[in-house]
């Protein structure tokens, strides 16, 4: 069956799978090559000349507000996302490898989240703070906002992660004479740490993007994603495409990085497996 | 004999069994509901607790310095006796459709090639990756992304003027319903394709070859074997596209050039006036359809049995 002659239909898909891919990163390199316009250049091809001139017009603070502060408050929000994302999805994970009352509600619940508009959970967000008189923030409302997103994803993957997982492997550590808590430790988290890795990956880049539920919930500082929005309306140079290009650059770094350590961690566990 | 074994030692347990199990089972329960405990205690601060706001802020009344606890029900008859809203709804409606046809047919079609063309799990992942990676970046940044392509002076008017095609730049490629629909294809196919992929990778082999044994077409298999088990795929991929198009705001803004509307959008400027209760009984509106749609995706699908 390998060595079979490909059909037309396999050269028809390819070349639609092509076309998908330029589809999706065609637009992208656009503005990649035009964040390096010249100083006289527009939003638009031809390139007037080549430059750095919008990069270092970045860090000018009057170019595009402070671009620094609502950088350094989005990476730090995603952070502290994805910390709590992959603490809760992994214990909401173990509690759901055991029938308990209320589980399926919890179940429901979790996909309720997903499915339900973002900009209802950032307005309701909003009116819960405003009636308790608290002050909205990055840190607290938007940091809420931003798990009602993230934690679905984590637990549906866990939930995924723990179906296909045989509980064999725990069994013999048992027998072996292993607590509860070197079974944890030593048998069951180097297996699953390539999807907490990937439920980490997910915590980050969908806080570090994430714009419907920050609107009503950041309160006085912005972070990048509504600085960037704020700018669609107001900036007319380039100088939006190397924000976008410095921003996707540090996405993809970071999707790079999550690989390469789950790259990691398989090698080594089958070395030692 | 490792079994026989652990026979032996189940029996020699035995009296001391019940209350001990009693006990394990008890921890058990306990530890299930301490691990669930913290899922629950921020979906139900942050998710429950702004919904049911949002539901009884829906019957307050609200004047241009605020809102006041009340019950009626003039922010409904408002919002349903409007023929704006209707028209807003029947465009949400609409793009969703659009969308979810166009990201359907995309979705299975790269999903397919992924899973049945692609011989090797290697190149499979690193096709797969490729994929999956925009959807790991901004939506706006990619959204921006298509304004020096489709623009009066963008990449495509350009190519075709000076190919002398057309005469003049196409003005309906950028801030139209076109752009609207082109950028929630981009953005969203992705989470057509991953869940499709998905159930194509778990369909037994030897039934698309029983298939082609008992004299199927290629079509025949695809219409009548691979088609209706990538059903529950399609089914959790239209959850999230429907969904995501029906909560949109920031593309049809962006890429309509505030020409079209959307219900999020309605809701949006509404908050931006502060008129929450109002903004709050289109919330409710729109929460009803949303859930009944998804309501009506769940009779198809056991998404539990999926992942």
């Amino acid at each position: 069956m390998h060595h079979e002659k490909r059909s037309l239909g396999f050269y028809i898909l390819a070349a639609f799978f092509a076309l998908f891919v330029l589809f999706l990163y065609g637009p992208l390199s656009a503005i990649l090559i035009l964040s390096f316009q010249g100083p006289d250049g527009g939003l638009t091809f031809p390139l007037n000349g080549v430059s750095l001139h919008w990069f270092g017009n970045l860090f000018e603070r009057q170019a595009v507000g402070d671009f620094g502060a609502s950088f350094t408050r989005s990476l730090s929000l995603g952070l502290m996302v994805m910390v709590v994302t992959v603490v809760v999805s992994l214990l909401a994970g173990l509690a759901f490898r055991r029938r308990f009352k209320g589980a399926s509600a919890l179940f429901y619940l979790s996909v309720a989240s997903l499915v339900v508009p973002s900009i209802i959970v950032s307005l309701g967000i909003g009116v819960v703070f405003q009636q308790l008189g608290l002050r909205p923030a990055w840190y607290s409302s938007a940091f809420g906002a931003h798990l009602t997103w993230t934690l679905p994803f984590g637990v549906l993957i866990m939930f995924a992660v723990f179906n296909r997982f045989s509980p064999a492997y725990e069994e013999a550590a048992r027998d072996l004479g292993a607590s509860s808590w070197q079974t944890f430790r030593h048998v069951l988290l180097p297996m699953i740490a390539p999807s907490l890795i990937g439920v980490g990956l997910f915590g980050f880049s969908l806080s570090y993007d994430e714009f419907a539920r920050t609107l009503m919930t950041a309160g006085t500082y912005n972070t990048l994603p509504l600085e960037i929005y704020g700018m669609t309306t107001n900036v007319t140079t380039p100088v939006l495409y190397a924000l976008g290009t410095v921003t996707t650059l540090f996405s993809f770094t970071i999707i790079l990085l999550a690989l390469a350590v789950i790259m990691i961690l398989r090698r080594r566990s089958a070395r030692m497996g | 004999m490792t079994a026989a074994i652990v026979e032996d030692e189940a029996q020699m347990e035995k009296p001391a069994k019940p209350a001990a199990e009693r006990l394990g089972r008890l921890a058990a329960a306990a530890a299930s509901y301490l691990q669930a405990l913290p899922l629950t205690l921020i979906l139900g601060f942050f998710f429950v607790l702004p919904i049911l706001t949002i539901i009884i802020v829906s019957f307050w009344d609200y004047d241009f310095a605020g809102i006041y606890p009340d019950f009626m029900t003039m922010n409904y008859t408002d919002t349903l006796g409007s023929w704006v809203t209707w028209k807003t709804y029947l465009n949400t409606l609409r793009y969703a459709a659009i969308v979810w046809v166009l990201t359907l047919v995309i979705g299975f079609c790269v999903a397919y090639f992924l899973a049945f063309h692609v011989r090797t799990a290697a190149m499979q992942m690193v096709l797969f990756l490729v994929c999956t990676v925009p959807f790991l970046t901004s939506n706006i940044i990619r959204m921006i992304s298509w304004i020096p392509v489709l623009g009066r002076n963008g990449l495509v008017n350009s190519t075709l003027v000076q190919a002398g095609i057309i005469p003049a730049p196409i003005e309906w490629l950028l801030y139209s319903d076109f752009a609207v629909v082109l950028a929630m294809v981009h953005l969203y196919t992705l989470f057509m394709v991953t869940p499709i992929f998905n159930t194509l990778m778990r369909i037994d082999r030897s039934l698309i070859e029983a298939a082609r044994d008992a004299g199927a077409s290629g079509w025949q298999t695809l219409w009548n074997v691979i088609i209706p088990l990538a059903k529950p795929g399609m089914a959790i991929g239209t959850i999230f596209v429907v969904t995501l198009v029906m909560a949109d705001f920031s593309t049809v803004q962006v890429m309509s050039g505030g020409q079209s509307a959307s219900v999020a959008l309605m809701m949006k400027n509404q908050m931006s006036l502060l008129q929450y209760p109002a903004a709050a009984a289109n919330a409710v509106v729109l929460l009803i359809l949303v859930l009944l749609m998804v309501a009506g995706i769940l009779r198809v699908v056991d998404i539990r049995k999926e992942l």
